[in-house]
């Protein structure tokens, strides 16, 4: 007893008995979180493109003219109530909850929907006002990082319905709790990502 | 307390967390809300002000988005400290050091560049003649 004690807080004596393989869950997910921290090693080069490009507005509309930082706001807490909301889904599936989590599912996707619609519309104004991605190499950094945030966010709203629908005709079977566990992963990881955008392009930018 | 019993917990996936209580649950992410509302709130409100002195407002904004980040990481994604935790976090802090190597070294290798590619107009105009 008092052996099994000391392995199971020091780790110096080195007797623990090999565990055994980590259950697929736990393979899964650790999978599924490094292709995401490898998606934000590929977000972070954007942004090194965007702080670089950031004043080379070839005499274009800079981005204190352009930003609506009121909008901004709202796409925020969208995101992040979308965020919450997942979250709730994550609990329903765990205890398997069938209404729960498709109504947390509805209102991650409503939510989700409502900041698409709002950059959406972001983006088609700056286009009509001349502020297209062609206009300097600050927009084209602006486009291409917001914009590619913005196909991740659409990506994950087409995997949640399927979500949705999968947990409604195959039930909370491992795998499909194992497919929850990543989408909610991926979720998550998008409002992180968001943080930085709506920081350094918008508040930062605005200020530029 | 058995060997198997000890194994139990020995690791779990990205997201998972170890409470099972629902009531509990839902509290830790409300708690996450509520720190990364506040957080938004003060970039925000920070950002528009003549309140502070101007020349901190971009560093102060930085901090709060990367403490924002953590309250994400730590509430919503359950990366812990823990020792079950243990290779989720070191992957992490690689992802880190690419980020950090990534945003850095382009920042600093392209300022240095413009800075020793900037020449001033009279000197160019001296050149000419």
């Amino acid at each position: 007893m008092s052996m099994v004690a000391v392995t199971a807080h020091g780790h110096s004596l080195g007797i623990v008995e090999h565990p055994g393989p980590a259950s697929k869950r736990i393979i899964t997910g650790y999978g599924f979180w490094i292709f995401l921290l490898s998606d934000i090693i590929m977000f972070s080069c954007f942004f090194a493109a965007f702080a670089v490009l950031m004043g080379q507005t070839a005499g274009g509309p800079t981005g204190a003219q352009l930003f609506e930082l009121r909008n901004v706001a709202i796409e925020t807490i969208a995101l992040l109530l979308s965020s919450f909301a997942c979250g709730m889904a994550s609990i329903a599936a765990d205890v398997r909850n069938q209404f729960w989590f498709q109504v947390a599912m509805v209102v991650t996707a409503v939510l989700g929907l409502a900041f698409l619609t709002i950059e959406f519309r972001e983006f088609a104004s700056l286009i009509a006002r001349g502020a297209g991605p062609t206009r300097s190499a600050f927009l084209s950094a602006f486009f291409t990082l917001v914009g590619c945030h913005g196909l991740h966010v659409s990506a994950g709203i087409l995997w949640l319905f399927t979500m949705m629908a999968q947990v409604y005709a195959k039930g909370f079977r491992a795998d499909i709790q194992r497919r929850m566990l990543c989408f909610a992963l991926f979720w998550h990881a998008l409002d992180i990502i968001w943080v930085a955008v709506f920081s350094v392009v918008y508040l930062l930018g605005s200020m530029a | 307390m058995s060997n198997h019993e000890l194994h139990l917990h020995h690791e779990v996936a990205p997201g998972d967390e170890e409470e099972i209580n629902v009531s509990s649950r839902v509290l830790g992410y409300v708690i996450g809300l509520g720190l990364a509302l506040l957080l938004t709130a003060t970039s925000f409100f920070i950002a528009g002000t003549n309140l502070v002195w101007e020349p901190s407002i971009p560093v102060a904004i930085i901090v709060l988005a990367i403490a924002q980040m953590g309250v994400h990481l730590v509430f919503f994604l359950h990366i812990t400290t823990g020792p079950d935790n243990t290779n989720n976090v070191l992957a992490l802090a690689f992802g880190l050091l690419i980020v950090f190597l990534v945003l850095g070294g382009s920042l600093w290798i392209m300022s240095n560049l413009n800075q020793n590619n900037m020449v001033p107009m009279d000197q160019i105009m001296q050149m000419q003649r």
